[in-house]
């Protein structure tokens, strides 16, 4: 379908993409600058590598993305806004810490009786007049969608954006069978039409540019391929999708937050999509994963106020939208999906990821992320939180991911659950270290380091044998045969002796004299 | 108060004069301090790559050279916090905890222990950009980070506040992280030189001649990354400034 | 075992251990000022909607009119006004893709958010809301609550089949950032302040 065959209505001013008083609005836009018109065409980066279950290099794909310096600029710079805006929107509230608080208590009391707000949860939906599911795995959850279509002689569904789904590899599943599956929110079809996974739970097509849009939406919808602008775009992709939303048999969307009391689905959306979902075709199915159950509606109002201004630093989502019983004469199915939730609850150090709302947060802070580009990980969950739940999936294949951190904290303190994120980054390099799943080279590397720096007489004799920088900065700081230090960083300069041999010559021995020609009387309290 | 120094390893080989600022800083301070002389390391390159057993030795000697002080002081805000909050590889016997309660970072425990009110030898004529180390930033609460919807305080700030002459600069990202990260360096160097350009770039830009930080690591990183990319800082500890070097 | 019957002993045989209770809610003070009407307003207008005040006596889709004089199709879910496709005869939501504006009443307002609240017995059919290429609003002022927490202290969610909270209209900026309205739902959103009378606003207002 052309552009030029809609809209019939034109679009007044006061009603454009500003506030009336002419300001940027607050929910959405960015305020970063667009890619430069005239900047080079460059190649958008790819994600990681996936070699099976080997780990995954992150590193190497980083290093790529690098590489592609107008795709990281536009990443960190969209990235760090979004951060920017949240910092705004969570000061905007006095009581923003205790509402975290107050999140991540209740978060940690569902999850402490899990069991009991589940059933509870599926007797209240039950109730309603809703068909409820269980999934042990990704692939139960996929079959039983699968069977609910097919029971049905659904052709097409449509959807909306859920990492629960994309967990379950579940459009690479549904592609086998015949029935077409379309995404609904814009990153989330950009995605899908070029082939290739969400690189961040909240805005999935953030490491591309338009330029890079203009091209997936011309080989796969026909557009223009010189049209780059957002506008054109983004109602390109409107008038591409609706006629197969109108025609959908099936909607499915994913959840936010599952309401024990009332067996109430909740999504929160931007785009509206998850409303069409449940609300266009005859058949609605939801996609749970056990984790996001809160025991009463009233709770809505501590997550809802979080949410979004983590997320994007807009007081809420556009809707917010609560499904609690079918439609008259439609079907309304809910899957319940455990996939390693259940056996998540029993580790000890790490169950309290359970508690993650899925709002990007942490991504959006996080220094090495927004220089990575999310597919770096090869992961459905990338960044911080990714770091932390992926090896629960596969920790070998994921192994190599909790390296990719420098445990700087900021995820933790933005995490509007407060999960202490990146201490348990820190103690899953210890799982995986004492596992063997770290590489041998750095394990030995470590062990080396480790004989080293405990006898003073082998530390002294690093060091001292050393008659330059270059050579003591690998062998003695690090014990890094490949000196990957020197490559983009210039070494320290040689300061000739240390500080241990300065000791030795100034103070020992005449201690107490130089105690006392350095002592002033002055300054101290 | 016998006062032991902790040198770490990256000090004492890259930037004596650090160990000997903060040595002679506590003097002046009119403070007993010894410098146990067979002390390495507190553990942490292997630590925080996940090798806690390969730390183990190395734990143990600090606790062997540090036991028996009233407090062990370190210019290094990640090496406090190793200790403090990571030094777990050997059984916490009564030793083990007591070094580890007792040891401070140089800034918070002329902070919070002596209560410093002056450092009248103290003079930087110069702007400054002050570096947060991620460690003495989120880990023992050096000031408040950006993310939290807190009261502001900062601890360093305090501190360089009674130095006559300096101006400190406002960062685009006050407390984004450098990229040094300890192993992350170099095992994921693109990514950590990254984010170092773009730290020593922020720093540029904000007009500051000097780069200040409680932490060498992050500094010598920093440093690294700017002389790389040709950005005309300098970078001076923490200690140094208070000890009344002027440049 | 079921996989229901999996899931449920797996998780009682690792329940996290120690006391973890429910904490009690407080009531939190609003955050915005006395003028619900006017903080309102100012946060809908910032997620990209608009809102108009109905003066008495006039015309009280004045606001609209020129876009209601515009639409083809105009699909009313209120006394107040009168459209060209009854709801009511509405054999599937898709028959709705050619309405150009929905007209619907609102349960409440959201002065701390700018939302508004319907459930499917004010939308007829849901879809509409979506579908529609403008949605229009009648809002009693005195429907407007202070913040989410009010909101969520009201029965209206446990009883509803469906409800659902909209600000501001369907927006995206999935690419690069650039602020989109109309991602795939409605293109603009209009609050009209309209007191809710027993029957509808007194003169039945036509469509053009």
């Amino acid at each position: 379908m052309s552009i030029e065959d809609q809209p019939r209505l034109s679009e007044p001013p006061a009603e454009s993409a500003r506030g009336q008083d002419g300001r940027p609005l607050q929910h959405a836009e960015a305020a970063t600058k667009p890619v430069a018109v005239k900047a080079p065409r460059e190649a958008q980066p790819r994600g990681a590598k996936i070699r099976g279950d080997r780990p995954i290099d992150q590193a190497e794909a980083a290093e790529r993305f690098l590489a592609a310096p107008l795709h990281q600029a536009a990443h960190d710079a969209r990235l760090w806004d979004l951060r920017t805006k949240r910092d705004t929107a969570a000061f905007g509230i006095p009581e923003w810490e205790e509402l975290r608080e107050l999140a991540s208590a209740i978060k940690t009391h569902t999850l402490s009786r899990l069991d009991h707000y589940l059933e509870q949860f599926e007797a209240a939906a039950k109730a309603n007049g809703v068909h409820v599911h269980w999934a042990a795995d990704g692939a139960d959850h996929n079959r039983i969608v699968h069977g609910i279509l097919k029971d049905h002689g659904a052709r097409s569904l449509i959807k909306s954006k859920s990492m629960l789904t994309e967990e379950c590899g579940f459009r690479h599943y549904m592609a086998t069978t015949g029935i077409e599956v379309i995404e609904t929110d814009l990153g989330e079809r950009i995605q899908q039409l070029d082939d290739e996974e969400p690189s961040h739970v909240v805005v999935p097509a953030v490491h591309k540019t338009r330029f890079d849009v203009a091209e997936v939406f011309a080989r796969t919808m026909g557009t223009d391929p010189e049209n780059d602008d957002a506008k054109y775009l983004a109602e390109s992709q409107r008038m591409h999708t609706r006629p197969l939303i109108l025609e959908a048999d099936a909607g499915l969307t994913g959840c936010n937050f599952a309401i024990a009391e009332t067996g109430t689905v909740v999504t929160c959306t931007n785009e509206g999509n998850a409303d069409l979902s449940g609300n266009v075709p005859k058949l609605q199915i939801h996609s749970i994963g056990i984790e996001k159950l809160i025991p009463r509606i009233e709770h809505l109002g501590v997550f809802l106020r979080l949410l979004s201004r983590s997320a994007l630093g807009s007081p809420i989502t556009q809707y917010t939208s609560h499904f609690r019983a079918p439609r008259k004469g439609t079907e309304m199915h809910m899957v319940l999906v455990d996939n390693g939730r259940s056996e998540r609850l029993g580790m000890e150090e790490f169950w309290t990821s359970l508690k993650c709302i899925r709002c990007g947060a942490c991504m959006n802070t996080c220094p090495v992320y927004r220089r990575s580009g999310g597919l770096s990980y090869g992961a459905t969950y990338s960044g911080p939180i990714g770091l932390i739940i992926d090896p629960t999936f596969n920790k070998r294949k994921y192994s190599t991911l909790p390296f990719s951190s420098t445990m700087n904290g900021s995820c933790t303190n933005v995490c509007p659950v407060k999960i202490n994120i990146h201490e348990q980054i820190f103690a899953w390099r210890k799982v995986l270290a004492e596992e063997h799943q770290i590489p041998l080279l750095k394990q030995g590397m470590m062990k080396a380091a480790g004989q080293v720096l405990s006898r003073p007489a082998a530390y002294r004799a690093a060091i001292g044998a050393a008659d330059s920088a270059l050579k003591v900065l690998p062998r003695f700081a690090v014990y890094n045969p490949l000196n990957t230090w020197g490559k983009a960083r210039e070494m320290p300069d040689s300061p000739g002796r240390s500080f241990h041999s300065w000791y030795k010559q100034n103070r020992m021995g005449k201690k107490a004299g130089a105690k006392t020609s350095a002592a002033k009387k002055d300054g101290a309290s | 108060m016998r006062i032991g120094l902790f040198v770490p390893c990256y000090v004492d080989a890259f930037e004596p004069e650090v160990g000997i600022a903060t040595l002679e800083l506590l003097e002046r301070l009119g403070l007993d301090v010894e410098y146990p002389f067979d002390q390495t390391c507190c553990g942490q390159p292997m630590t925080n790559t996940g090798c806690h057993a390969e730390a183990a030795a190395t734990e143990a000697l600090f606790v062997r050279n540090f036991t028996g002080f009233d407090y062990v002081v370190t210019p290094s805000g990640s090496c406090a916090h190793q200790v403090r909050e990571h030094l777990t590889a050997i059984p916490q016997t009564p030793e083990v905890t007591a070094v580890r309660e007792r040891t401070y970072e140089l800034v918070e425990f002329l902070h919070d222990v002596l209560k410093v009110e002056a450092f009248p030898w103290a003079r930087f004529p110069h702007k400054v950009a002050y570096h947060s180390n991620c460690n003495a930033l989120r880990g023992i609460h050096h000031a408040k980070p950006s993310e939290l919807n807190a009261p502001a305080f900062s601890k360093p700030l305090d501190l360089l506040a009674k130095v006559s002459g300096i101006e400190v600069v406002k960062l685009a990202r006050p407390d984004e992280c450098c990229g040094f990260g300890g192993t992350f360096s170099v095992f994921e160097p693109a990514v950590s030189a990254k984010m170092g350009y773009d730290k020593v770039a922020d720093q540029a830009r904000a007009g500051a001649d000097y780069v200040v930080s409680a932490d060498s690591s992050c500094l010598m990183h920093q440093k690294g990354c700017a002389d790389r990319v040709g950005v005309p800082l300098k970078f001076i500890h923490i200690a140094r400034i208070l000890n009344g070097a002027t440049a | 075992m079921s996989a229901r019957e999996t899931t449920l002993a797996t998780i009682r045989r690792n329940r996290p251990a120690g006391d973890h209770p429910l904490p009690e809610i407080p009531a939190f003070a609003p955050l915005v000022g006395d003028d619900l009407v006017a903080e309102f307003g100012e946060r809908l207008q910032r997620m990209g909607g608009r809102v108009a005040e109905v003066v008495p006596g006039q015309d009280p889709f004045a606001a609209v009119r020129e876009r209601l004089d515009g639409a083809a199709v105009i699909a009313s879910a209120v006394p107040e006004i009168a459209g060209n496709r009854d709801l009511a005869q509405v054999a599937l939501p898709a028959d709705l893709a050619d309405v150009d504006v929905a007209i619907v009443r609102a349960v409440f307002g959201v002065a701390e958010t700018g939302s508004v609240l319907f459930t499917q017995a004010e939308l007829q059919v849901n879809a509409v809301a979506y579908l529609a290429q403008h949605l229009v609003v009648l809002l009693d002022p005195a429907d407007i609550l202070v913040n989410i927490q009010a909101a969520y202290r009201r029965p209206d969610f446990a009883r509803a089949d469906y409800a659902v909270l909209h600000t501001g209209p369907s927006a995206t900026a999935d690419i690069e950032g650039v602020l989109i309205h109309g991602a795939q739902g409605v293109r603009s959103l209009t609050v009209l302040l309209l007191p809710r009378t027993e029957e509808g606003v007194g003169e039945r207002s036509a469509t053009s």
